[in-house]
């Protein structure tokens, strides 16, 4: 108990204070390194377009009323492109992603102990699966589309693909998550059955798993219409094409159709995974 | 005892995921052919992707063999950037975030109040961080600044969200209790309700952190600072072996962050 005794009257903190002294250097390091990164940025900064910025922004927000709707004409298809391209990447992922994640949980990934002079090695595929899952994790769709388009070319199979390579991290991360959080119970009790391994796995895991998987699936399907808006703008297809397009030659009326439309479309996709999530849990 | 007295052993079947069979099958075909219709659409040229797959052998080679040396200063100042950018922008989010939080939590904020600030987050969590990156880079010029205000924006839609869900599922009578003391508006906030909400707040900072970091290597595409526009270059130059290396560098420092991020979640909860 921190009470320090102070011209004979007891005084009651909340810390030590070595604990308080190192929650205040914490503090003191991080505001440094917080100002440090400040200063870097702001070198690197013209602020002489920063000053103008306001100017700049009534500018632009000038030009953006009234939206031309008469664009919106042109906008179902690449919306249809777009909304394609989230949900076959989704499925594309879903394909791959469920092995991954079966490799990857500790109570289902294969291993072999293997001995080797007196010391006994296991050989797991959970290491392989977890880089392929932080592999995929880490490169944002967008990356993973510039390196598509100058693989299999500009269209929208490469943002398919793209979405999908994102995808995969995404939805067996979770899902190897829900796999370690089963009932063990019930897999003892129909392997006490007899059941051979993809029996067990097809009658014990997977119906524990059904209503997280859908889930994900659904959350990530929402995810990825955001993600395949921009595609278009590495030329991997969908409605990021017209708003480069549009951008290009400065016409800020259809920018705000197309951005609306954007609104829309993910609000829309939300409204859906939410609705679906709340009837499956 | 022979087998033919016995009654036919009854077949049991798993419960469905979906119980009533018309909405199921309904379901099913509409899938198929939704996906009929959706794969009819791609246009795949399979000349160009077979031309293409020499390209992606180079890729993949260039795992092997990445070029870390060549273009070092490049990806250097990059990394600097964007390793700055995330810093900032998450701080600067945090402290963003947290009002408009609040604002956004039903439960402590009055509705004109909520709704504005509900806005924020569903514009925030709307537009991907690129489209921001765009009319930023276009108000504030080329740099990380402009970057940095993207993804501090952006970290708006993710924390105040999370947040104000998490304000809205506090226990009531611990923050009636303290209001009960007669603790003003701040005081009712300091010691009623934050408490309840800092571990997972500070969780999900670092986990923001994360993101962030990711996210910076995409808003440099156009314009905002950062790794993304090293990583450009070297896809639009074919230099794939450049690319690995960058992309390489990104998946050591996520796994760093992710490791590091984990260690201090699992101590402060």
């Amino acid at each position: 108990m921190p009470v320090s005794v102070r011209s004979e009257i007891k005084v009651w903190q909340r810390r030590e204070r070595g604990k308080q002294l190192s929650i205040w250097l914490g503090w003191l390091v991080g505001t440094a390194l917080f100002l440090y990164c400040w200063q870097f940025i702001s070198d690197s900064t013209m602020w002489i377009f920063v000053w103008d910025s306001p100017r700049v922004a009534a500018d632009i927000g000038s030009r953006m009323v009234p939206p031309a709707w008469s664009y919106m004409n042109k906008l179902w298809v690449p919306l249809w492109d777009t909304i394609n391209i989230a949900t076959l990447g989704t499925v594309i992922a879903i394909f791959f992603a469920v092995p991954v994640a079966f490799l990857a949980a500790r109570n289902t990934a294969p291993s072999v102990t293997v001995r080797i002079g007196g010391r006994s090695i296991k050989f797991s595929t959970r290491p392989l699966a977890l880089l392929i899952i932080v592999s995929s994790r880490s490169i944002n769709s967008l990356i993973w589309a510039l390196l598509l388009v100058s693989i299999v070319g500009p269209g929208l199979f490469a943002g398919v693909i793209a979405i999908g390579l994102r995808s995969i991290g995404f939805i067996a991360k979770l899902l190897y998550e829900a796999i370690e959080e089963i009932d063990q119970n019930q897999v003892e009790a129909i392997t006490a059955a007899g059941a051979s391994r993809a029996q067990v796995m097809a009658y014990a895991i997977v119906p524990q798993i059904m209503p997280a998987f859908a889930g994900i699936a659904v959350f990530r399907w929402d995810i990825n219409i955001r993600e395949s808006t921009v595609l278009g703008l590495v030329g991997a297809g969908g409605i990021g094409l017209q708003l480069q397009a549009s951008l290009n030659v400065l016409a800020w009326p259809q920018v705000t159709v197309i951005l609306l439309s954007i609104l829309v479309a993910v609000l829309v996709s939300e409204l859906v995974s939410a609705r679906v999530r709340h009837a499956i849990i | 005892m022979s087998a033919s007295h016995t009654t036919a052993p009854r077949r049991w079947k798993r419960p469905p995921l979906i119980k009533n069979p018309r909405l199921r099958w309904a379901l099913g075909l509409g899938a198929a052919i939704y996906l009929a219709v959706a794969v009819g659409t791609l246009e795949i040229n399979w000349s160009r992707i077979y031309e293409g797959l020499d390209r992606g052998l180079v890729f993949v080679i260039a795992f092997t063999e990445p070029d870390f040396v060549q273009r070092w200063d490049d990806i250097r100042d990059g990394l600097a950037e964007s390793l700055t950018m995330a810093l900032t922008s998450t701080v600067i989010g945090i402290l963003l975030s947290v009002p408009i939080g609040l604002g956004a939590a039903r439960n402590i904020a009055p509705l004109p109040v909520y709704l504005v600030c509900r806005a924020i987050v569903a514009i925030s969590r709307s537009f991907q961080e690129v489209i921001i990156a765009i009319f930023f880079v276009a108000m504030f010029g080329f740099g990380p600044l402009a970057g940095m205000i993207t993804l501090s924006f952006a970290t708006i839609g993710f924390l105040a969200k999370l947040l104000a869900e998490d304000i809205e599922d506090i226990n009531a009578s611990q923050a009636e209790a303290v209001r009960a003391t007669g603790a003003r508006w701040l005081q009712w906030i300091n010691y009623g309700i934050q408490p309840q909400v800092m571990p997972r707040l500070i969780g999900l900072s670092l986990y923001r952190l994360d993101i962030n970091f990711r996210e910076s290597a995409v808003v440099g595409i156009v314009g905002a600072g950062g790794i993304g526009a090293t990583l450009n270059t070297a896809f639009d130059r074919y230099d794939f072996d450049i690319a690995a290396a960058i992309i390489i560098i990104i998946i050591a420092i996520v796994m760093i962050a992710e490791y590091s991020s984990g260690l201090i979640r699992a101590r402060l909860q």
